[in-house]
């Protein structure tokens, strides 16, 4: 690289968290080119001390595909979009996606509420900064809003927002709302 | 089968076989790239090369995401992380982290993500 703006490329990621069906998918497609990403699920841990050197591992693995996106702020700076399950199972990959994550948005569907538990729980652990976007199925409205900040019992300074992620406008917004967040977060951290 | 033997010395580069990058393994130095780390192909790729291989150093011809050599061959990543693994222990891809992994993104850059997004 002999740019003059020789400045290191730098990427940053998203993670997009949420129930089975909550709209994980259409999110991730509303805002930037989506390509379905095939990693594997170790299915047992059969391999576990069975040694490498015979070349072959007892391992069972199944392939989950998580959606995969890329918004390209401009030359040299990029932000990664994965949407995954929220099902525990999927935390192998969340460990890895969460390390030096920019955020994660919950998607919440109001009707099944509790699906979104364990990815809120995980990234209150985690210390990833996270919103909590309210998919407006059935005509979601501000009084949802609330009632999702009460039941999920957040923080204040964590933001709550109805969206439609099927609506560009709506995802983006969502998607402002995180990295301003993230973006408190840090300078409240110093 | 029939072509001629080639002198491999130190001097002739590295020696990559082909499909033996990565059958039956699912470790490797490749283990802990990271998804959104940048890989670019360097040097000269032997002619004895895998297709999957030469088809990953194609990709990375411009600087690309080890995520995204996974979308463009459409393998699992774990697959195309052993194969990247083996390709650096041989000099043919360098690997650039992601500079934000690990360490906190510092606040100019955010607001230009900000920014950026709402020009989007
Ligand atoms: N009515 C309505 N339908 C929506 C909305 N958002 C998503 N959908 C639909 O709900 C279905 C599920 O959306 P997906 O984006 O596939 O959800 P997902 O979270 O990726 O689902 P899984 O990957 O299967 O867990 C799709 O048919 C969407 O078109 C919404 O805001 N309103
Ligand atoms: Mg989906």
């Amino acid at each position: 690289m002999d740019s003059v703006l020789s400045e290191d490329p730098v990427a940053l990621k998203i993670l997009i968290a949420g129930g089975f069906g909550v709209g994980k998918t259409t999110l991730v497609g509303s805002i930037s080119e989506i390509k379905p990403l095939r990693t594997e699920e170790v299915l047992s841990d059969r391999g576990i001390g069975v040694d490498d050197l015979d070349g072959v591992e007892a391992k069972t693995t199944t392939t989950v595909a998580m959606d995969f996106g890329r918004i390209t702020i401009r030359e040299g700076l990029v932000v990664y979009l994965f949407g995954t399950p929220g099902q525990e199972r999927f935390w192998f990959m969340w460990d890895e996606l969460s390390y030096g994550a920019l955020g994660a948005v919950v998607i919440a569907d109001t009707r099944r509420l509790t699906d979104c538990f364990p990815s809120v729980d995980y990234f209150e652990q985690r210390g990833t900064p996270f919103v909590v976007a309210v998919n407006c199925f059935d005509g979601a409205d501000q009084h949802s809003v609330d009632d999702v900040r009460i039941a999920l019992d957040l923080d204040d300074g964590v933001p709550v927002m109805l969206c439609d992620v099927r609506r560009r406008a709506s995802a983006k917004e969502v998607m402002i709302t995180l990295v301003e967040h993230s973006l408190r977060t840090l300078t409240a951290a110093g | 089968m029939s072509e001629t033997p080639r002198w491999l010395d130190e001097d002739a580069g590295p020696v990559v076989r082909p499909y033996a990058l990565i059958r039956g393994r699912t470790r490797s130095s490749g283990d802990n790239l990271d998804l959104i780390a940048t890989v670019s192909a360097v040097g000269e790729p032997p002619a004895d090369l895998g297709p999957e291989q030469a088809l990953i150093l194609r990709v990375a011809r411009h600087p690309i995401s080890v995520a995204d050599v996974a979308v463009e061959l459409d393998l699992p990543v774990g697959v195309v992380r052993v194969m990247l693994g083996d390709l650096r222990d041989h000099g043919l891809i360098s690997v650039s982290a992601p500079a934000a992994a690990g360490s906190r993104p510092n606040e100019g850059i955010l607001k230009e993500v900000i920014n950026g997004l709402r020009a989007l």
